[in-house]
């Protein structure tokens, strides 16, 4: 099975049941992706495939037919993409764990919707949990990127 | 209720921790410093336990659990303050296990005392020993909101002594009178021009004595401390390059994970794992005693080869249905009780004199609680026979690693445990089951890594659960508010289990943690009494944010708005009336936390406004919540913090927690429950154990003021008064009184 991750190919030999995310995580050694629940519950898990966020923890590899995006693929710590420099610019990550998931959910979002309301970053980021409760900060970054992806 | 009695009650902790203190381990002994823990390798340099220098700069040990409350931040910055670092050149590592970094604080915490109050010359000299005994027992743990309380002087200390040694390095380098000399951001200067860095210096300055004593810089000089400082973690967690237990990577690791007795601490009968064994990359199944592990090829795997072993489980050593749990919990108030920390007056006089319409009594109720933190529970292992690894996220490092130690047969010192960032911790990484099964599991398997992941569903059925909690207030009502208080609260003690747990024994006397947050609020109330009753029960229930208070917060202030109301108080003033001359810096924060919201006691239909207020950990903190109805049910708007930590050194930092705080325990007054049915956690997973999401979670104002004169942590004061100011907003919308939690039951939310 050939896989494009982070616009490199990658050959793999998994059963295609395996969910993509043990895939990134135990076989690939892409860590940045988190497990949370294992059932599509919590978030932690997002990755874009083909430009949609999808949960990684419930999407078999033998499924994934576009080229997969991890938060290793957005940005590093020495070029940091947009949306992750609002993060740190709004001080959100508290424990961290969650936050590779919130990313990848907000940068979706903000690839379809270049100007979202509360409502709209409420309606895409319910599906991602944060135990340390670090919401007001990921919505404040939300339109802090948004605004500067658009250049204002 | 005798006199000697309460007071035995009383004292006993005191008498105990003296004992332990002064005589079992010998005065002589406490004023012993623990060796450097640090192992500097060729080309390095330590100065003390928490500075390493090498050639490629400086790194302050932070030795506290970086959980997400920023802790190892603000420790940093009190050695960078102190030793004259730029933000930011150094880096920061959590360290070994050592006595070393004991936590002097975390025994005091448990001292049977309301912290508001002075305290008396005798408890002075108590606390002065109980400051000591933690480095005798090498008690290195992260919790309590007790790391800067900890740390405040020790760490601001350690900075300025190795700032004054490396001028004296400097002083002998270029013979000069150190009085010359002066440092900026790393680099020593001389008059002349000449200049050091720290690093240069480090490897002249290690046979020279730090002075005990150094002088600290004012307040007024500061640059880091009481700033808003970026955080240290900030680049690596937003890149998912932060390293998390679970992150942990070893070449030809193995991944594995466990199924226990799901009726906690029963037996394992048989099993049959004949199913499991034949999957291909299925390396290995083993017996763990109460459960089952598998090691395999890959994490995916392991959790599918061991749902497909057929086991037996043995009965639970607790009733096994939710109803009978509680009617034990409820049998405790018939015994007598184990404590009455707070005892003023006499309130039984009180009460047979009162007439009925004056009286009025309210009994609460509180589920069990799961932690949930978002990185589940994991550790990975190394054995190799005579020495083993660990690599784990946990809150108390040299008990893990003792516990690891033991598990697998070997002396604690041929175990190396690191400690990586934690997905959240909460009180539940304080634990260390999560170390002893992957140290199994990796004894299995000598000479290779194997990580040991649980699934959420063994996590959150493998808790160390908030304990659930009865409590029966009653009240004389006076004309401006109650004049005479009693309250009883009846719950599992999760001190004493706990203490059994990591320490062998649990202490005698009064449980301060069963009734903290009841019998230690700064109300004036002339016969006020709090009692707390053990119920015996074999659950096991450990710290979750807050521990007692997380509770107790809910039924005093619940109890607090029910007095105001049957009265037609404002629950606002009437607590500020209480308070007045018992402890003005808590007066201060429910003053300020009204002016905030602009709170009036009035609210137009279809809002609800709620005030409370919980003084613990040292931070008195009032909380006022709004909630509204809206065509899809209730919504939870606003929430507004006022808190006192005497000493903000991360004001930023502060206002987050207590945000942080407030969210965690309004999703326990929502939707929190952890109940039992044949024995078994009924909840397994999120869409069971949910918690708010950023849709419901409300807007948060939070201030921070410095009345108090001694400095508290922070990650945990925003959690207890949450709950019943939900409960009280949403009595004043819809004027129904809700006295069980989770609201959920009794209102729908949007």
């Amino acid at each position: 099975m050939e896989l494009t991750i982070n616009g490199k190919k990658h050959r793999i030999d998994v059963p295609p049941d395996m969910p993509l995310l043990w895939v990134l995580r135990d076989e690939l050694g892409l860590v940045g992706t988190k497990f949370g629940c294992g059932v599509a519950a919590c978030g932690a898990c997002t990755v874009h495939v083909g430009g949609q966020a999808v949960r990684s923890c419930v999407t078999p590899v033998g499924e994934v037919n576009a080229p997969v995006t991890t938060i290793e693929g957005i940005g590093t710590p020495d070029s940091l993409a947009v949306i992750q420099q609002a993060w740190i610019d709004h001080q959100v990550a508290q424990c961290g764990y969650c936050q590779s998931g919130q990313i990848m959910q907000a940068a979706a979002l903000l690839a379809d919707n270049p100007s979202p309301t509360n409502l709209e970053i409420d309606e895409a980021m319910q599906g991602n949990l944060c135990r340390c409760g670090t919401y007001p900060r990921i919505r404040a970054a939300i339109h802090n990127a948004a605004r500067r992806l658009r250049g204002g | 209720m005798g006199r000697a009695r309460t007071i035995a009650r009383r004292s006993f902790l005191i008498g105990s921790a003296a004992i332990l203190g002064g005589i079992a381990f010998g005065a002589y002994k406490l004023e012993q410093e623990p060796e450097n823990p640090l192992r500097p390798g060729k080309g390095e340099t330590t100065l003390n336990p928490y500075l390493l220098i090498d050639g490629h700069g400086i790194t302050i040990i932070t030795p506290r659990a970086e959980m997400g409350q920023g802790t190892q931040s603000t420790l940093a910055a009190l050695v960078a303050e102190e030793l004259d670092l730029e933000w930011g050149s150094f880096r920061i590592m959590h360290g070994p296990p050592g006595a070393a970094y004991a936590n002097s604080t975390l025994l005091v915490a448990g001292l049977p005392v309301k912290d508001y109050e002075e305290r008396s010359s005798i408890q002075q000299m108590f606390e002065g020993i109980l400051k000591k005994v933690p480095k005798l027992m090498a008690l290195q743990a992260t919790g309590g909101s007790s790391a800067m309380p900890d740390a405040y002087i020790k760490m601001r200390l350690v900075g300025a002594a190795a700032r004054q040694v490396l001028l004296a390095a400097a002083a002998r380098k270029w013979n000069v009178p150190v009085e010359s000399l002066s440092t900026q951001n790393g680099v020593v200067h001389e008059p002349g021009g000449r200049r050091a860095s720290y690093v240069e210096l480090a490897p002249l300055a290690v046979d020279i004595k730090p002075p005990a004593n150094p002088p600290l810089k004012p307040a007024s000089e500061w640059r880091y401390l009481g700033k808003s400082v970026p955080r240290l973690d900030q680049v690596a967690k937003v890149t998912g390059t932060a390293a998390f237990g679970i992150d942990t990577r070893l070449d030809g690791m193995l991944y594995a994970t466990i199924r226990i007795n799901p009726r906690l601490g029963g037996e394992m009968l048989s099993f049959d794992a004949s199913d499991a064994e034949k999957m291909p990359g299925v390396r290995k199944v083993v017996d763990l005693g109460n459960g089952v592990g598998v090691i395999a090829t890959n994490t995916w795997l392991a959790f599918q080869a061991v749902q497909a072993i057929k086991v037996e489980w043995g009965p639970a050593p607790y009733p096994p249905e939710t109803d009978a749990i509680l009617a034990r919990i409820e049998q405790a108030f018939d015994e007598a009780p184990n404590s009455s920390l707070r005892d003023d007056g006499d309130t039984e006089a009180a009460f047979s004199a009162a007439t009925p319409d004056d009286v009025v009594e309210a009994e609460y109720r509180v589920p069990f609680l799961a932690h949930t933190t978002m990185e589940p529970m994991n550790a990975t292992a190394l054995y190799a026979g005579d020495s083993m690894r660990v690599w784990v996220g946990n809150q108390s490092p040299v008990i893990n690693r003792d516990k690891a130690a033991e598990a697998v047969g070997l002396p604690s010192d041929a175990v190396k445990l690191i400690t990586p960032y934690l997905g959240g911790g909460f009180g539940r990484r304080g634990e260390y089951d999560f170390t002893r099964y992957a140290a199994l599991m990796a004894k299995a398997m000598p000479g290779t890594a194997v990580k040991t992941t649980w699934r959420r569903e063994e996590d959150i059925t493998h808790d160390y659960y908030r304990p659930a909690a009865i409590a029966r207030f009653r009240a004389v009502m006076g004309k401006e508010g109650p004049i005479a208080l009693e309250g009883k609260i009846a719950a599992p003690s999760v001190t004493r289990q706990s203490s059994l747990r990591l320490a062998g024994f649990a202490p005698p006397g009064p449980d301060r943690g069963l009734v903290e947050g009841a019998f230690d609020q700064p109300y004036g109330i002339a016969d006020y009494r709090v009692d707390g009753h053990f119920a015996d029960l074999d659950i096991p229930v450990g710290f979750w944010r807050s521990v007692g208070n997380s509770y107790n917060g809910f039924f005093h202030e619940s109890f607090m708005d029910e007095m105001a109301h049957a009265r037609g108080l404002d629950p606002v003033e009437m607590r500020l009336r209480l308070m007045k001359g018992v402890h003005e810096p808590s007066r201060l924060v429910l003053e300020k936390v009204a002016t905030m919201a602009d709170w009036t006691g009035k609210t137009p239909d279809g809002v609800g406004r709620g005030v409370a207020f919980t003084y613990s950990f040292g931070a008195p903190t009032a909380e006022i919540i709004e909630v509204r109805d809206s065509p899809d049910g209730i919504r939870i708007t606003r929430a507004w913090a006022a808190t006192d930590v005497g000493v903000a050194l991360d004001p930023r930092n502060i206002r987050a927690q207590i945000m942080s705080g407030i969210i965690y325990g309004l999703s326990a007054a929502v939707m929190g429950e952890i109940t039992f049915s044949d024995g078994m956690v009924e909840q397994e997973n999120f869409p069971d154990y949910d918690a708010l999401r950023m849709n419901n979670a409300p807007r948060i104002d939070v201030e921070v003021l410095e009345n108090k004169t001694r400095i508290s942590g922070i990650g945990e004061p925003g959690t207890p008064p949450s709950m019943p100011a939900l409960a009280n907003a949403l009595f004043d919308m819809t004027g129904k009184r809700a006295r069980t939690l989770p609201l959920n039951a009794m209102f729908d939310f949007a």
